[in-house]
């Protein structure tokens, strides 16, 4: 199959065996925790116990009389080693609270550290940390967004709760339309708090060498991000902070940002000048790591007579914590909010709430409101008009012939196809044929649904300083094997391959040649590395720039070495060939050999080695786009609603790996449908949070999933290689697909069910209140 | 705190340790036989991602003392791959049908549908996935895994022949 495909594309659009699967299917892998350094000890935190409360002491004395007990630092002691926490992203803030690594003084939420136990095992840390006695003055907690609207600030120095706002100007005529409309639909949309859970927890090593150098394993997203978030936080030569991180267990978003337990472990390796190593806890991740999406949506949506839009109007509020990794109000779900749609008119407020919470940090798709709000209340006005859920989308959704199309809120939308992915997933589901099976399951007693939801996806989102671009190194080895040193990095992403499968087929190797090095801050230039979606597009654009560079000089040395024109040089699977003269040839290693150890048969001048680098700067932010489509089944006994089918149909452009691609639609749909039916960061009302443990914060497990079946369209993007990203996308269109077929389901009862998540216990309420 | 002298076959290698009676079997494995491949993703026993097979059962490594492994024969991720690195069929089932994304859970995922397929065993596939319920993994949405389990079983085998 391989050997008949143009040898431009023998790897990119293929589901290559990814290289890193050998090495984690043996145990070979390079996780935090497993590293092991000479000397090396273990820190664990001593933690608040109650959400709100002046801290009147702490007794460390105890603690540190432990055998075995290395240190035990409080805030007194960290502030030792000056350390500025900030906003990675640099997104415009209103005034921030003053985070320290520690709690100074206060304590704002449960799980806030107040001291950090460092000793020879993890064992007697967490023995000792037991016995540190903190005496905190209690204070009742601003819990919820409602609280913290009118309660006192969780913040000394603020003079309320709001953490950011942001909202287009008043518009009367926006009124004004709302009012004279045929229909006005009208409904609120709330989304429980979750968390990342990447499977591995956050953790680092820290290790001091030399006159003050730092070397940190971490699980990361970017070593690039975390040595320079190092660099600027502790003042340090940015070269004087080395992060490696080799294999990292899922991060989702967690990963982005080193949090304040990072930084204080790094603060008590400079201040002990030993190697440190930490691993959060399960119970930690869940409850004082990072947490997301807390938030709610109230939404007027205005239709002429014919169902076509004519405006719509948002409020919106977000519970963002006490210590947020960004206090932002999700002004990209603001700008979102419209969609694929063509909407005339739109105007929206947003705020976002500090709370005696864990702080929360962008989780896959942070802006995932908007199309869980637009897609849930399209539906709801299909049922108020009584057009069917496909018709009112057909209606409004832009066309091929439409596009570029300005978005009310600016971003220009370009090469999508909203309307060609629904009908295909309408196509494969058999839309019309599950509404008779639906009809014939309702009179047996038994609710089926169906939900679509159709979006577009910004990715990339190179408009964001640090993610502007990305750097390729591509290195032709003495050997003439090839090592591309990539700023990108995997937290399961498998770039490893899907950025060797784009330098083989550019460069005309095979892909057995290519070793992807993206694991270590020493090696390569900075990039942002996993986030916004951007990998494919900006790493493989790096990649691709690169390669032409190198390849470049191959063809330039050959072309010298064969006596024939540069241009007439050809690559295929490492063998170098002059076009129409085929008994003469040699090899990219004997090229190689020349440029490094034999100077005298390059061309005059030419530089020697054989390597090209490109940093490489990608649009602002390029579209992907999909429908995804459900069928489930309400159980009327129990509530408990059973996936019986589920469709993505996607245009991520270019396929680079068609494997990987529904690897992460799947993994991110997965996530989605935890969102809608199980996972809930809940808080009592003394802010306690109440899921700690896995057996109470459920994400989905092999039984709860549907096998998905993928529909794929591909429209290249501008971009170099015409990839688009596909990261996020799937967590973000899963929740309104996932709702709208509940919802579908559940019309026999005339409950509207936009609270998430669904429990059972809540959809059973909703039954028996109507009854069968 | 009670220390005890343990000894416990490790993939064939006796490992020989002192070890606290509160060590778990997952840190013993880690920590003092070196073998890194068993992974601790909750240390409560839910996640599963640090199954081991203690004399051919699948055990979570976080709920059994190091102690109680004491003359056991255990078998870690690392115990699968053939000498010259051929990989066992459930490794290359999982790589086969890209069931894996970031790799934490992995092993242990691998170690429970090593066990239950070891031998002849053909279990039917609701059982496989039943078990594999017992994983959870935040990267894959299962797919690739439920794909190798259903190879593995009395089913995929019987369409497969």
């Amino acid at each position: 199959m391989i050997a008949e495909r143009p040898e431009a594309a023998r790897f990119v659009g293929q589901r290559v065996p990814r290289k890193e699967d050998r090495r984690l299917l043996t145990g070979k892998g390079s996780y935090v925790d497993d590293i092991v350094v000479p000397g090396m000890l273990y820190a664990t935190f001593v933690r608040s116990q109650v959400a709100r409360g002046a801290i009147r002491s702490l007794d460390l004395e105890a603690a540190r009389a432990v055998p075995g007990v290395r240190a035990v630092y409080g805030p007194d002691e960290l502030a030792q080693i000056p350390v500025d926490i900030f906003a990675l992203y640099g997104l415009p803030n209103e005034p921030a609270p003053v985070q320290r690594p520690l709690a100074v003084g206060r304590v704002t939420h449960v799980g806030e550290p107040l001291a950090v136990v460092v000793a020879d095992t993890r064992y007697i840390a967490e023995d000792a940390a037991g016995l540190v006695f903190a005496d905190i003055d209690y204070e009742d907690p601003v819990v919820t967004m409602a609280q913290a609207a009118n309660g006192p600030p969780v913040h000394e120095g603020l003079a309320s709760n709001l953490s950011a706002q942001a909202a287009t100007p008043d518009d009367p005529e926006l009124d004004r339309i709302i009012a004279g409309a045929a229909h006005v639909v009208t409904g609120t949309i709330t989304h429980q708090r979750q968390v990342h859970t990447p499977m591995e927890t956050r953790g680092l090593v820290v290790q001091k060498q030399g006159s003050g150098e730092l070397s940190i394993w971490q699980a990361c997203q970017s070593p690039h991000m975390a040595a320079r978030y190092y660099s600027i936080a502790f003042g340090l030569p940015d070269h004087h902070v080395r992060v490696i991180a080799k294999d990292v267990g899922g991060a989702f978003g967690l990963k982005v940002q080193p949090g304040r337990e990072e930084i204080a472990v790094v603060a008590a390796g400079l201040l002990l000048g030993r190697p440190i190593k930490w691993i959060e806890d399960r119970i930690e991740n869940l409850t004082a790591g990072y947490q997301a999406r807390e938030q709610e949506m109230r939404i007027k949506m205005a239709f002429d007579a014919d169902a076509r839009l004519l405006a719509a109007q948002v409020e919106y509020d977000c519970n963002v914590g006490a210590f947020p990794a960004g206090a932002d109000c999700n002004s990209l779900g603001m700008m979102m909010f419209p969609g694929p749609y063509k909407l005339p008119r739109y105007g929206f407020k947003a705020k976002g709430w500090y709370s005696n919470t864990c702080g929360q940090a962008p989780y896959r798709g942070p802006w995932m409101i908007e199309s869980l709000a637009r897609e849930t209340m399209l539906d709801k006005a299909a049922r108020q008009i009584g057009i069917d859920p496909v018709e009112i989308r057909l209606r409004n959704l832009i066309s091929k012939e439409d596009q570029p199309f300005s978005m009310p809120t600016g971003p220009v939308i370009d090469r999508t196809t909203p309307r060609e992915t629904l009908q295909a997933a309408l196509d494969k589901i058999g839309y019309k044929a599950f509404r008779a099976e639906q009809a014939a399951a309702r009179a047996a007693g038994r609710y089926l649904g169906i939900g679509l939801a159709v979006y577009v996806e910004p990715t990339t989102m190179a408009m964001f300083g640090v993610l502007s671009s990305d750097v390729a190194n591509i290195r032709v080895e003495t050997n003439g094997k090839i090592t591309a040193t990539i700023s990108t990095h995997s937290q399961g992403h498998g770039t490893a391959t899907t950025m060797a499968q784009v330098v083989a087929d550019e460069l005309g190797v095979d892909i057995e040649d290519v070793t992807v090095l993206e694991d270590d801050s020493s090696r390569g230039g900075f990039g942002p590395g996993a986030g916004g979606s951007r990998q494919a597009v900006s790493g493989g654009g790096a990649a691709i720039r690169a390669t032409k560079i190198v390849k470049q000089k191959i063809m330039t040395i050959a072309g010298h070495l064969l006596n024939a024109n540069p241009d007439h040089i050809q690559i295929k699977r490492g063998v170098i060939t002059v076009e129409g003269v085929p008994d003469v040839n040699t090899t990219i290693a004997r090229v190689a050999e020349a440029a490094y150890l034999d100077p005298d048969r390059l061309p005059p001048e030419m530089e020697m080695g054989l390597e090209g680098n490109y940093r490489y700067r990608p649009p602002p932010i390029v579209f992907s786009n999909a429908t995804h489509a459900c069928i489930c089944e309400v159980d009327g006994d129990t509530g408990m609603v059973k996936i019986l089918r589920w469709v993505s149909s996607e245009d991520c452009g270019v396929m680079i790996n068609p494997a990987v691609v529904e690897g992460q639609i799947a993994g991110g749909v997965v996530q989605g449908i935890g969102g809608v039916l199980l996972e809930h960061a809940s808080y009592d009302a003394q802010g306690n949070p109440t899921a700690a443990t896995f057996k109470d914060y459920l994400i989905p497990s092999a039984l709860d999933v549907p096998r998905i079946e993928f529909a794929h369209i591909t429209t290249p993007s501008t971009t170099e290689g015409g990839f688009k990203g596909v990261g996020e996308g799937g967590a973000i269109i899963a929740p309104p697909t996932m709702v709208n077929a509940v919802a579908d389901a559940m019309v026999p009862f005339g409950r509207e069910c936009l609270d998430l998540p669904l429990t059972p216990s809540k959809l059973l309420a909703a039954i028996v209140a109507v009854g069968k | 705190m009670s220390e005890h002298k343990i000894t416990v076959l490790v993939n064939g290698d006796p490992v020989s340790a002192t070890v606290e009676g509160r060590r778990t079997l997952g840190d013993f494995l880690r920590i003092d036989a070196g073998r890194t491949g068993t992974h601790l993703g909750c240390e409560h026993g839910v996640c599963g991602a640090c199954t081991v097979i203690v004399d051919g059962v699948a055990v979570r490594s976080c709920l059994m003392l190091a102690v109680q492994a004491d003359g056991a024969e255990v078998t870690t991720v690392e115990g699968l791959a053939a000498a010259d690195g051929t990989l066992s069929r459930v490794q290359q089932m999982m790589q086969d049908e890209y069931g894996l994304q970031c790799g934490f859970c992995t092993p242990g995922v691998v170690m429970t549908l090593t066990a239950l397929t070891s031998g002849n065993a053909l279990p039917a596939e609701a059982d496989l996935r039943d078990a594999l319920s017992g994983h959870l993994c935040r990267c894959t949405g299962y797919q690739g895994m439920l794909r190798a389990a259903h190879r593995l079983s009395a089913e995929g085998q019987k369409e497969s022949a």
